[in-house]
């Protein structure tokens, strides 16, 4: 694990050096707008609207380094030829896979915190003070890191046996379906055949649940999520990147370079 | 040279890569190659763009995968990656983490050969220094030159003192300087006691640096043996490099080429003492004498001719 660490942490090095974490100018400059303009047009509701668009802008951001750079991690290292110099040192080839999906993690860790803290002082700003029950924003902020890192796992996956734009938009694509899965579940069986419920139910299993993550609108309203939800979820996104990211490595481990 | 066995074995290593529509066809890069390189010398492996020269070190590295045969480096198979520990690379046309120092690339692949943090910064300091690039370990690689990345690319490659080195195209973009202090390094690495296998479209590096040369063209080897077994050692003539002290008009200066202030005369054996004094005759200095033997770069063409012919023929037979 120890080969895994040293190229996660080159992966968040990269990520600093080439000014990933610049977009948390942009976060901050949403949020300070956000509490000017809330304050004037919303009496009442300030909190939840300021939760609400500082989540949404968490998530966004979020989610658009994880498919952008997610794809190119594997990509980049293959087309500049850097991976040639890597994979004659002693290191395996799933050691480098998971190497670069954890220096990813830990960039987006550090990025969701930043952000969070940001939106926590905005908070702060416009309450003038902060409850026990604002920690329900932490949790909602720890989905979203958790439905990031499924994101990444995917976009590794894709990456690993298709070209960085394919790669792109199949994540893409399956983030969309993924929000729309508990739909897929509930679609009425009495108009379909019995093969075609059992389909829809083992493909809805199959697809990755983001809608799973979505707290925004308790953590607007202040409500508590439930520790079961909070297991619940972090088991699922473990598994589901452990899933995805052994395909990831079977893929990539008998892969030849250009 | 210390010979104990073979640092490299290769045994019908075969490589295919499918093409055109659903990857039906096939176009064989390397076929059926069996070459051994022996523990402790300097083998050089020398052929024409595309000839299999760069394949060949990927499979052995496992960049790629063979479509058949095997191989085994320091007796463990080209699979096991730990084996990669006593293994230096330098790529073909190498390239690295562009945000990262020449200092910080090669401390990022040291942390791979558990080597303690005081090793690694004492290993790196001489690796720079060795390489010349002591005075630019600061500035990021994106601002490097082509030469600037091979030194680099060469000092990550003998950072962890391996027991092989395996280089692709080391001369590569380096100026007579840059190449001068690769081959005092690979010659270096010789009397330490190291493998050395390199690839190169430039004979004379072989012919100056080589212990043995494999000579591979269109993905077959051609040859494999010490630069004096490949091409034919015997004399096929004499050289003399004469200078006139005065005009004349001796008629053996109308066979020589003049260059500069200097005349060559290329004459037989047998003739050669005959032609001195006639030189001396007319009133040349003359500068040296010295005997013209097939090279290896000869050797290398008639292969090369040779092959491109065969080519030409199958084409046209096919049509």
């Amino acid at each position: 694990m120890k080969r895994v660490g040293i190229v996660a942490l080159n992966t968040f090095r990269e990520a600093v050096r080439d000014r990933v974490l610049y977009n948390l100018v942009f976060f901050a400059l949403l949020m300070m707008l956000a509490a000017v303009v809330v304050g004037q047009i919303s009496i009442g509701i300030e909190e939840s609207v300021i939760v609400s668009l500082g989540l949404s802008a968490i998530s966004v951001i979020g989610l658009l380094i994880s498919v952008f750079i997610g794809v190119a991690l594997v990509s980049k290292e293959m087309e500049k030829r850097t991976l040639y110099a890597l994979l004659a040192k002693p290191v395996r080839r799933w050691e480098f896979l998971l190497g670069k999906f954890g220096g990813l993690l830990l960039t987006l860790a550090v990025n969701t915190a930043a952000m969070a803290a940001g939106l926590f002082l905005v908070m702060l700003y416009v309450k003038h003070s902060l409850q026990p029950s604002d920690a329900v924003v932490l949790v909602a902020v720890y989905f979203i890191w958790l439905k990031l890192a499924l994101i990444v796992a995917l976009a590794l996956l894709f990456s690993c046996y298709t070209t960085p734009l394919l790669a792109l938009l199949f994540t893409s694509g399956l983030y969309i379906v993924g929000l729309y899965v508990q739909e897929l579940r509930d679609l009425p069986a009495q108009v379909m055949s019995p093969a075609m419920v059992a389909f829809t139910k083992w493909l809805s299993y199959l697809l990755p649940n983001f809608e799973n993550f979505n707290v925004m609108a308790m953590a607007a309203h202040g409500r508590a999520v439930p520790g079961t939800l909070i297991l619940q979820n972090t088991l699922y996104a473990v598994i589901y990147c452990a899933i995805v990211l052994t395909c990831a490595a079977a893929v990539f481990s008998r892969k030849s370079l250009k | 040279m210390p010979m104990t066995g073979f640092a490299i074995e290769i045994e019908n290593l075969t490589k295919e890569y499918p093409f055109g529509f659903l990857h039906l066809q096939k176009k064989t890069s390397l076929e059926g190659l069996n070459m051994q390189v022996e523990t402790g010398e300097v083998f050089g492996f020398i052929g024409p763009n595309g000839a299999g020269k760069s394949t060949t070190i990927k499979l052995l590295l496992g960049l790629i995968f063979p479509t058949a045969g095997t191989a085994r480096i320091l007796g463990k198979p080209i699979s096991d990656v730990e084996m990669h520990k006593d293994i230096g690379y330098l790529p073909e046309q190498p390239y690295f983490y562009d945000y990262l120092t020449a200092a910080e690339v090669l401390d990022y692949f040291a942390r791979f050969h558990d080597l303690t943090a005081a090793d690694r910064k004492e290993r790196v300091e001489r690796m720079l220094k060795k390489v010349g690039l002591e005075t630019a370990r600061k500035i990021q690689l994106r601002k490097y030159s082509k030469g600037m990345l091979q030194r680099v690319g060469l000092a990550q490659a003998i950072l962890h003192d391996p027991k092989l080195v395996i280089l692709d195209e080391p001369m590569s973009g380096l100026d007579p300087v840059g190449r001068r202090e690769v081959r005092d390094i690979i010659l270096e690495l010789k009397r330490e006691g190291k493998t050395v296998m390199f690839s190169t479209h430039i004979l004379s590096d072989a012919e100056m640096l080589c212990d043995r040369v494999g000579v591979i063209v269109g993905g077959k080897l051609r040859g494999v043996g010490t630069p004096g077994q490949l091409v034919d050692l015997k004399t096929q003539g004499m050289e003399i490099l004469f200078a006139l002290t005065a005009a004349s008009n001796a008629p053996l200066l109308a066979k020589a080429t003049k260059t500069g202030e200097c005349y060559r005369l290329q004459v037989a054996e047998g003739e050669l003492y005959a032609a001195i004094e006639q030189l001396r005759g007319a009133e040349a200095r003359i500068l040296s004498v010295t005997q013209v033997k097939a090279t290896l770069e000869e050797f290398f063409m008639n292969l090369v001719e040779a092959d491109r012919a065969q080519a030409s023929a199958v084409e046209v037979s096919g049509k």
